[in-house]
């Protein structure tokens, strides 16, 4: 039987409030075509769009960018959500967190940070960020803790620094982290581009569960964590966000909402903030219904009993390997796709350094696509 | 069971979480950085007597004044779930610790 189309509110808004960032990872989830500065929302516009968000029934507001500090406002609008009895929680790269920043957000409102780490020491961290971050991030971890926020420390996993993931968890600990998340990276956008420096091998992984299944028992009480693995190597894929236009909408730093971070790249309309009401991009837009339920399925996903449980993947991983993004996720043993995912697993699998986890050095560094180079020109029109 | 929840302890909603009601579920809501938890009307009766100051017994005896009648595991196990999730904490007050 189909589903009936959700139509509740949402649970939280995803408010990147800026491409911008210091920072140049490979594996960056902002779309390959970055809206200038001077095109992003007012912060009249964000009070706006928080205030329809509450109505539609939002509680928790995610702000993340690009680097949401680079945002001179950021202050005003946590201040506006909070006052709107949502849960605030910052996204952020901790470049800019400096001590009276910090204590202006604290006294807005701001409940929880999270802050992102690439690597366990300056040197690789510093490589993968495109600049030297490393100790800002670390001292304003530590920033966080002393104005007694709690602290969520989050990591993206992938083939070059999955291997000094016992020497980050020592971070964790000492830093006292409150939750740790360890997410391998989700290949779309800047990622898949990246892929063939990214991709973890098989052994790699195996490596990194049991350094992870230790440290659970270890910090048990004290902190929680959280290990998403890569879906390249799982049989099934994961429902995108809960489902499509389900729990959670994005609002890009243009106004363009989205039911999911990555779908900038699929060929929908768009829905913007400054054109329409959010209550009708949730729950009448063409884009917000494209996907919601499962009446949109073809086969296998049709007929699958586990159409409810994981909806037929993720859309933008559909498009983006299969330029269909009806197909059924390409990560799914049962999809005709399948292919197109054991390949890059069997390159990730194969070579002079795919063996069991060696010590981290030049000899097993891959070639990273020049990101750096390649953000830059969008930051021209600044 | 009640190991975790002492009868002498007093619990508080954690740090990290943020209790409120919310005007579009009609719920009282638990808020977390990734988890949304919509309560019953008891489960909001119960965390808003989890101020640090209300102990455990104090809890059961209240609840059990508001609705006429025996609420004691229910109370427990909630408190219970709650804590083994780190929504709620409950330092024993007879630890001096705490
Ligand atoms: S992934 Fe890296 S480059 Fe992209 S927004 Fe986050 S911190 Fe900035
Ligand atoms: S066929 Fe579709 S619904 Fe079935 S498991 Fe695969 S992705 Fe999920």
């Amino acid at each position: 039987m189909p589903r009936t189309p959700m139509t509740d509110g949402p649970l939280g808004v995803l408010a990147e409030l800026t491409h911008a960032c210091p920072l140049a990872c490979a594996y960056c989830s902002n779309p390959l075509e970055l809206t200038k500065r001077s095109d992003e929302l007012s912060t009249d516009d964000w009070r706006r769009v928080l205030d329809q968000a509450a109505e539609l029934g939002v509680l928790q507001c995610h702000l993340s960018g690009g680097e949401p500090l680079l945002r001179r406002d950021v202050v005003d609008i946590v201040a506006h959500a909070s006052g709107l009895g949502m849960y605030t929680n910052l996204v952020t790269s901790a470049i800019g967190l400096s001590r009276p920043r910090a204590e202006a957000l604290r006294e807005a409102g701001l409940d929880h940070v999270q802050v992102s780490i690439q690597a366990d020491e300056a040197v690789l961290s510093d490589r993968l960020a495109g600049i030297s971050s490393f100790d800002k991030k670390i001292e304003a971890a530590r920033l966080v803790k002393e104005l007694d926020w709690p602290l969520t420390l989050n990591v993206v996993l992938h083939r070059q620094n999955i291997d000094r993931i016992e020497a980050i968890l020592g971070w964790v600990e000492e830093l006292g982290a409150d939750r740790v998340e360890l997410a391998n990276t989700q290949y779309y956008g800047w990622a898949l581009r990246n892929r063939a420096g990214l991709l973890p091998s098989r052994e790699q992984l195996e490596h990194a569960e049991v350094v992870t299944r230790a440290a659970r028992d270890r910090l048990r009480g004290r902190t929680e964590v959280i290990y998403v693995i890569p879906d390249y190597y799982s049989q099934y894929p994961k429902p995108c966000m809960g489902g499509w236009g389900s729990r959670q909408l994005v609002v890009g730093p243009e106004g363009d909402a989205w039911p999911c971070l990555a779908a900038h790249e699929l060929p929908l309309p768009r829905a913007n903030v400054n054109e329409h009401d959010l209550a009708w991009i949730w729950r009448s837009s063409p884009l917000f219904s494209a996907f919601r339920g499962t009446d949109w399925m073809p086969d296998p996903c049709a007929s699958c009993e586990r159409r409810e449980v994981d909806l037929g993947g993720c859309r933008c991983q559909a498009f983006q390997l299969t330029g269909d993004m009806h197909r059924t996720d390409p990560v799914c043993v049962l999809s005709p796709d399948r292919h197109l995912v054991d390949e890059a697993v069997a390159a990730a699998n194969s070579g002079p350094d795919s063996g069991a986890p060696a010590s981290p050095g030049p000899a097993r560094e891959p070639v990273l696509v020049p990101v750096p180079a390649l953000v830059s020109r969008p930051h021209r029109a600044d | 069971m009640n190991a975790t929840v002492p009868r002498t302890g007093r619990p508080h909603v954690a740090r990290f979480a943020k209790l409120r009601y919310d005007g579009a579920r009609e719920r009282h809501v638990l808020l977390g950085p990734e988890t949304v938890v919509v309560l019953n009307p008891t489960g909001a009766d119960i965390l808003e007597l989890c101020d640090g100051h209300h102990s455990v017994a104090d809890i059961v005896d209240e609840l059990g004044r508001r609705y006429d009648r025996v609420v004691d595991d229910e109370v427990t196990q909630f408190l219970a779930r709650l804590a083994a999730r780190r929504w709620v904490e409950i330092p024993d007050a007879t630890n001096p610790d705490d």
